[in-house]
């Protein structure tokens, strides 16, 4: 069995350009990563003008894995993830305007700026969270798993986590779990590279993260997570195992974080040089971009006007989540339990 | 009648397999029983002949360790068979009582012979003692001369590490990001330098397993010094802390001892939201087997984490991160070391008691200058160590000003200030002029709204408030 099912994990073959997304879907993709990096590096903005307070950990760079995914996600599948997650909410098609408004603490904002940016919710798009210790939400993810199951519903869950994570206990007593009771779970592991200051080299024994499910004989995959098509492709693969009932499913997404852990990180764990390679050689919107044009799927003014279209989006959202009231003092006390009537 | 579980009162005789006359053998199933959970068998546990069915058949509730039937044995009086082997339940369950409540350890520390009028010397190590020689003595004079330097409390705390870590090679450190980043906030800055990565441990971010490597190494006479990032990620090891740190020495019977300092930032930092924002002042306090501190100003935290590494005992050290960067005179002396389980008096006043620990310190000596231009005098008790707690500070104080507002970060219910005020009612209702008060924070996970947050925390002006309360002003 358990050689079995080491055969299974597989580096996926990640180079070859996918068939699969037609001009639609690929400029859709484009659209939303530019949100994303644009949403994130207004939120920065607001961070240092101090309009956000607290944690804030920004989603630039990684932003293929949670475009390709939704770009699979099918209705009623669930997404819950770490603390970086503003990304995944806007991929989840949340309002970027209830996002910056949350991250503002306004009343407006997707939780009624009672969480701030590691916490948000929105579950009416298949958002669970947001969450703010590390590895927490696999073992909840997992649950999500075994909802679906127990209502065989043929949903999955779509379940994130960093590299750093990878290590806590909780993701082995999930795995163990998943795998016995064949739940229906995707996790994607968005290996970019740093857990804070921690390299994978230095936190981890096996630093192959898809390998992590071979004791328990989950299969998993390698993938370029800096590549929107070949993150839809393996997500397909395995959302398409974890549905049929063959059980849960790793893929690995190799990623990087361009910017600090949060917004407090002097970084001093990394060079320049290393990030500025990436950002050259790796970006996920400008390999796409690269491909849009290549194929004559785009021109640069059919660009432009994307670019001009998002940048307005973000600045309304900043706008309305900078002028958008704070909550009412009452809201202090309101949800802590579910109201029953007496 | 057996019992054939713990909890098991009485049960159903639903069939007998035998009767009168009959020859049985130990082992020979006699009967049959129902309870409310299930149907058994019974075995008779002697050799014999049956004499008498005392209870028949369908009889409905009877009674554990009812006769149920005689059984003659060779050449014996007839007795009461059909016992179990051993009917009595496991101990822990229906045994003695344990009597292990504080109060009625045999100390009449806690028991007053009469109200407000306590017999014993006016001492925390009276109390039912973690270890009895704890809160001997006071603060170390400081010698005439000695140089008061201007400290922060971080670089106390990585003093206060370096310290010892020079003087005993069994100390370690251990935790997320403390070597290469030098620590989250900082606190291990420059210790990887000077002690190298055997000694400077970066972790994985698994705070379970290393917890439970930590009080592992602690079993083995290492001397860990365990960090959480914050307090909040301890949750995750909280099972190692209580369950295996705590009680090991009891469970041992004292003979394995766990000298191991857990410490970290507790409490709320600025705008981190409900889950990394939580005080654990009471919850590590409410643990018998544990060692619990949390200073205020730079001098404690240096005095009191070098007495914590050094103590025998598992010590979870709460610091506070908005305090870190706080400075302090701190006494240049050869050797700091604090006496753990001392309250410590700030600021002397004749009209209310204020009590409080970690950063609700500086919110209490605020409120009193500004209650002494209300003209109320405040006397500023820092609690310092919350196990043991020396409470008997704060009953001496309270029979002078009558009055009492007790302070703390983290929720009300079942607190810190719950404490200090059941003690004070133990040792001092005959002194108190009012109901003493409460200041804490809001019943509510911290919100991430700045307005929600001010109003969730407690603040200088409601201690000053909850003051005036008690002195009717
Ligand atoms: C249980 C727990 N321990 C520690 C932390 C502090 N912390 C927050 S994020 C983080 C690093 C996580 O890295 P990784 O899982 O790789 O995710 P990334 O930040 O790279 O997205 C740490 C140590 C926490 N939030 N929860
Ligand atoms: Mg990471």
């Amino acid at each position: 069995m358990a050689r079995a099912a080491a055969k299974q994990t597989t580096k996926a073959k990640t180079a070859k350009a996918p068939a699969t997304s037609d001009k639609e879907d690929l400029l859709g993709f484009y659209r939303q990563m530019l949100l994303i990096r644009r949403f994130e590096e207004r939120a920065g903005q607001l961070y240092g003008m101090g309009l956000i307070g607290g944690f804030c950990h920004l989603y630039i760079g990684q932003e293929a894995i949670a475009v390709g995914m939704q770009s699979i996600k099918q209705p009623g599948d669930q997404i819950i993830t770490a603390y970086r997650a503003h990304g995944h909410m806007l991929a989840c098609g949340v309002d970027p305007k209830a996002v910056m408004a949350e991250l503002t603490g306004r009343a407006a904002g997707v939780a009624k700026g009672k969480s701030g940016s590691m916490h948000m919710f929105q579950p009416k798009r298949d958002f669970y969270g947001g969450h703010g210790i590390v590895g927490a939400q696999v073992s909840l993810g997992t649950g999500l798993g075994l909802a679906n199951r127990y209502r065989k519903n043929g949903k999955v869950a779509f379940v994130y986590f960093g590299d750093g994570a990878a290590n806590q206990g909780q993701v082995y007593e999930s795995f163990n779990m998943a795998e016995l009771w064949r739940l229906p779970v995707v996790y994607l592991i968005e290996n970019n590279q740093y857990a804070m200051g921690t390299s994978v080299e230095r936190s981890s024994a096996e630093t192959h993260l898809y390998k992590r499910g071979a004791s328990f004989n989950i299969p998993g995959a390698e993938v370029d997570g800096m590549d929107v098509s070949a993150v839809r492709e393996a997500g397909a693969k395995a959302a398409e195992h974890a549905r049929s009932g063959k059980g849960p499913f790793i893929l690995e997404m190799k990623t990087y974080r361009y910017r600090g852990h949060s917004m407090s990180d002097p970084g001093k764990y990394r060079t320049r040089e290393e990030i500025d390679a990436v950002r050259q050689h790796r970006d996920p919107i400008d390999h796409l971009q690269a491909r849009l044009e290549a194929a004559g799927l785009a021109d640069d003014a059919a660009l432009k006007a994307i670019d001009a279209e998002i940048r307005k989006v973000v600045a309304d959202a900043a706008e309305f989540a900078r002028t958008a009231p704070e909550p009412d003092p009452s809201e202090l006390y309101t949800d802590v339990y579910v109201e029953t009537a007496a | 009648m057996p019992a054939l579980s713990p909890t098991m009162e009485e049960g159903t005789l639903s069939k007998w397999l035998v009767k009168a006359g009959d020859k049985v053998r130990s082992g020979d199933v006699i009967a049959e029983i129902e309870t409310d959970k299930a149907t058994m068998e019974v075995e008779a546990v002697d050799e014999g002949v049956v004499e008498e069915i005392l209870v028949p058949e369908g009889t409905e509730e009877v009674k554990v360790n009812t006769p149920i039937a005689r059984l003659k044995g060779d050449g014996e009086a007839s007795s009461p068979s059909s016992k179990p082997a051993d009917p009595s339940p496991p101990a822990g369950e229906g045994g003695p009582r344990s009597g292990s409540d504080e109060g009625s350890r045999g100390n009449s520390a806690d028991v007053p012979t009469s109200a407000g009028k306590p017999t014993e010397t006016p001492h925390p190590s009276a109390s039912p003692p973690p270890s009895p020689a704890r809160g001997e003595g006071n603060d170390p004079d400081i010698p005439a001369g000695a140089k008061l330097t201007k400290v922060s409390v971080r670089d106390a705390l990585r003093d206060a590490m370096a310290e010892e870590m020079r003087r005993d090679e069994t100390v370690f450190l251990m935790g997320e990001e403390v070597a290469q980043y030098q620590g989250a906030y900082k606190v291990s800055r420059d210790l990887l330098q000077e002690f190298g990565p055997e000694r400077i441990i970066d972790t994985p971010i698994t705070e379970h397993g290393f917890t439970g490597l930590g009080v592992g190494a602690s079993m083995a006479g290492l001397k860990p010094i365990v960090e959480f990032m914050t307090f909040n990620f301890a949750m995750q090891a909280i099972d190692q802390i209580i369950n295996s740190a705590a009680k090991s020495r009891y469970m041992s019977g004292g003979q394995i001892q766990c000298s191991i300092v857990f410490r970290g930032p507790n409490g709320a930092a600025s705008r981190a939201a409900a889950q990394h924002s939580q005080d654990y002042s009471s919850w590590y306090a409410h643990v018998p087997g544990l060692i619990v501190i949390a200073p205020y100003d730079a001098a404690d935290a240096k005095g009191l984490l070098k007495a914590a590494i050094r103590d025998p005992n598992p010590v979870v050290f709460l610091e506070h991160e908005m305090m870190y960067g706080h400075e302090f005179d701190v006494p240049d002396v050869e050797d700091w070391v604090l006496p753990i389980g001392r309250a410590k008096i700030r600021r002397a006043g004749t009209d209310v008691t204020v009590t409080a620990h970690s950063r609700m310190v500086g919110f209490a000596l605020e409120a009193a200058e500004q209650l002494a231009k209300a003209g109320i005098e405040a006397e500023v008790i820092d609690l310092r160590t919350l196990r043991p707690l020396d409470y008997m500070t704060v009953v001496e104080s309270v029979k002078k000003t009558n009055r009492l507002v007790a302070c703390e970060e983290g929720w009300g219910p079942m607190g810190v200030g719950a404490e200090v005020i059941a003690r004070v009612i133990e040792h001092a209702f005959d002194y108190l002029d009012a109901p003493p008060a409460r200041v804490h924070q809001e019943d509510v996970p911290l919100p991430y709204a700045a307005n929600l947050e001010a109003l969730s925390l407690p603040s200088v002006d409601r201690i000053v408030k909850a003051a005036k309360a008690v002195c009717y002003r």
